[in-house]
């Protein structure tokens, strides 16, 4: 098997394990979201009389918005309105290429990592196409020609850019601990531990970090705390000459956001595809004890814990949503430019002044 | 900065009531998975075609007219009813009854669902107990307004 057809087909695994995982996530949100207010939540779509906690609902939501009309208004420019909603998909889809899902396998004496694109600048890179992501929203709102979709993009575009630099100043103090890029690398020098026993992972080292970034991360997914560009319930935002399959594209894009920004918070902060006290040979317990295992186990071990960790940032992401009421528009930026940035900044210091002693 | 402080502290509180709600509701719905009976139930939700609440003994449902034991309509068409009626939707035609204690019978008794606002008015102003609502039937929609017209043969079933 050539190089090529390896790298073909960790690029279809990612976007199936991406797509597939989008796809529940609509069910994960809507039956949480059931849950934690005394509701039963979307249980009635089924194939044959084979319910199934509604697992069938996405399929239904997606055979809906197929075959509904594909709507472009009279007044829209086309060429961009149509355009927009596969911009904002497709930056989103790009990143899940910088994320390691695990250590390198050997698979008859080839060494496979287990990420698709594995570059000196990762996070630089997913920060940048999430921040491309701007373009999808600002296209919309232009391209619709209409006055409401137009202020949604504009709040959008505002928002998003005041928490970037939220987000990049957080990232800095994580930066200079594990003094490297490189998203595989940040993984690695995660394995190590502190005092001995605690896994060094970047909430342990980067505590103000890890918070910081999860506010500006959340903020960047444009829901509800924040999701002032969208406002869905009465404000009107950007996507709103959408309809059918391209609203369901904006839609997607959203849900593909939690995902990266999971994946995000688990690869920087939370060790990714480390397992505590997990080396390639086995687990070596703090308080002495060895527990051998053949290398694919090990692997087997590296990508449960990692999907493990994704999936409990989306569920936390999804309580964020249906805990908090929206913020007024100048507390968002309040929020933005007067408590993240400065918080980041202060942060630096402080690594830098602990990592100079 | 403080002041942002207690925010986080309140955004804690609040993220710990919905992580409360969520364990506890997903406790109750797994030992109800496993058959377990429990007396709380993890969600509120009837679901409604296949579970039904019972309807209070008050409750206005569809209309009924009684019967005498010979199986006649009770109604006497004293027309109280369609007086009495804010929506008007009630026509009776009264005939002769051969029995002098009776006098008259309808022989005509309409009324109209698409107009009536179930205020259960009629039901008070009966003299004889001829018409009343508790049949506990609520699931009343048509798909014509025609089928929501209830002549004597509906009513009397």
């Amino acid at each position: 098997m050539t190089d090529l057809g390896i790298v073909l087909i960790k690029i279809i695994l990612a976007l199936v394990w991406f797509l597939v995982l989008t796809l529940y996530l609509t069910w994960a949100e809507r039956k949480e979201s059931a849950v934690l207010q005394d509701r039963i939540g979307a249980n009635r779509a089924s194939i044959f009389g084979l319910r199934l906690f509604g697992l069938f609902q996405p399929f239904a939501d997606a055979i809906k918005m197929i075959f509904k009309e594909d709507f472009v208004p009279a007044f829209s420019r086309k060429f961009l309105h149509t355009l927009a909603p596969f911009l904002s998909f497709f930056f989103v889809a790009i990143t899940i290429s910088a994320i390691p899902f695990g250590d390198d396998i050997r698979v008859a004496g080839k060494t496979i990592s287990l990420q698709i694109f594995d570059a000196d600048i990762g996070l630089l890179f997913v920060l940048a196409m999430l921040s491309l992501g701007i373009y999808g929203i600002l296209l919309s709102g232009w391209a619709s020609n209409n006055r409401f979709a137009l202020l949604g993009s504009v709040r959008g575009a505002a928002q998003l850019i005041s928490y970037e630099v939220a987000l990049g100043l957080s990232l800095v103090g994580l930066i200079m601990v594990y003094p490297s890029l490189r998203l595989s690398d940040i993984v690695r020098a995660q394995g190590s531990l502190l005092f001995g026993f605690l896994p060094a992972w970047g909430v342990f080292l980067q505590p103000v970090g890890f918070i910081l970034f999860l506010f500006a991360a959340i903020a960047e997914t444009k829901r509800v705390p924040f999701d002032l560009p969208e406002g869905e319930s009465e404000i009107i935002g950007f996507f709103t000459e959408y309809g059918g399959l391209k609203w369901g594209l904006f839609m997607m894009t959203d849900f593909m956001e939690i995902l990266i920004v999971s994946t995000l918070l688990t690869t920087l902060f939370f060790g990714g595809w480390q397992v505590p006290w997990l080396g390639a040979g086995g687990f070596q317990f703090p308080w002495g004890g060895t527990w051998h295992l053949a290398p694919w186990l090990v692997t087997v071990f590296q990508v449960a814990a990692f999907n493990l960790k994704v999936f409990f940032f989306c569920w936390f992401q999804i309580l964020i949503r249906w805990t908090f009421p929206r913020l007024r528009y100048d507390q968002l930026m309040d929020l933005g430019w007067k408590l993240l940035v400065p918080l980041s900044l202060l942060n630096i210091l402080g690594t830098a002044i602990v990592m100079s002693f | 900065m403080l002041k942002a402080f207690g925010y986080f502290v309140e955004l804690l509180r609040g993220i710990w009531i919905t992580t409360r709600h969520f364990n506890v509701n997903m406790w109750f719905h797994t030992l109800n998975l496993f058959g377990i009976k429990t007396k709380r139930k993890g969600a509120v939700t009837i679901q409604y075609p296949e579970q039904k609440k019972d309807l209070a003994s008050r409750h206005r449902s569809l209309h009924r007219l009684m019967k005498r034991d010979d199986g006649k309509p009770r109604c006497v068409a004293c027309l109280l009813c369609v007086t009495v009626c804010p929506s008007e939707c009630i026509v009776i035609e009264a005939a002769e009854d051969p029995d002098p204690e009776i006098q008259k019978y309808p022989s005509t008794f309409v009324i109209d669902l698409n107009r009536c606002c179930f205020c259960g008015f009629c039901v008070e102003a009966c003299p004889e107990d001829a018409l009343r609502m508790d049949t506990a039937k609520i699931d009343l929609a048509q798909t014509s307004h025609d089928a929501l017209i209830f002549g004597l043969d509906k009513l009397l079933k």
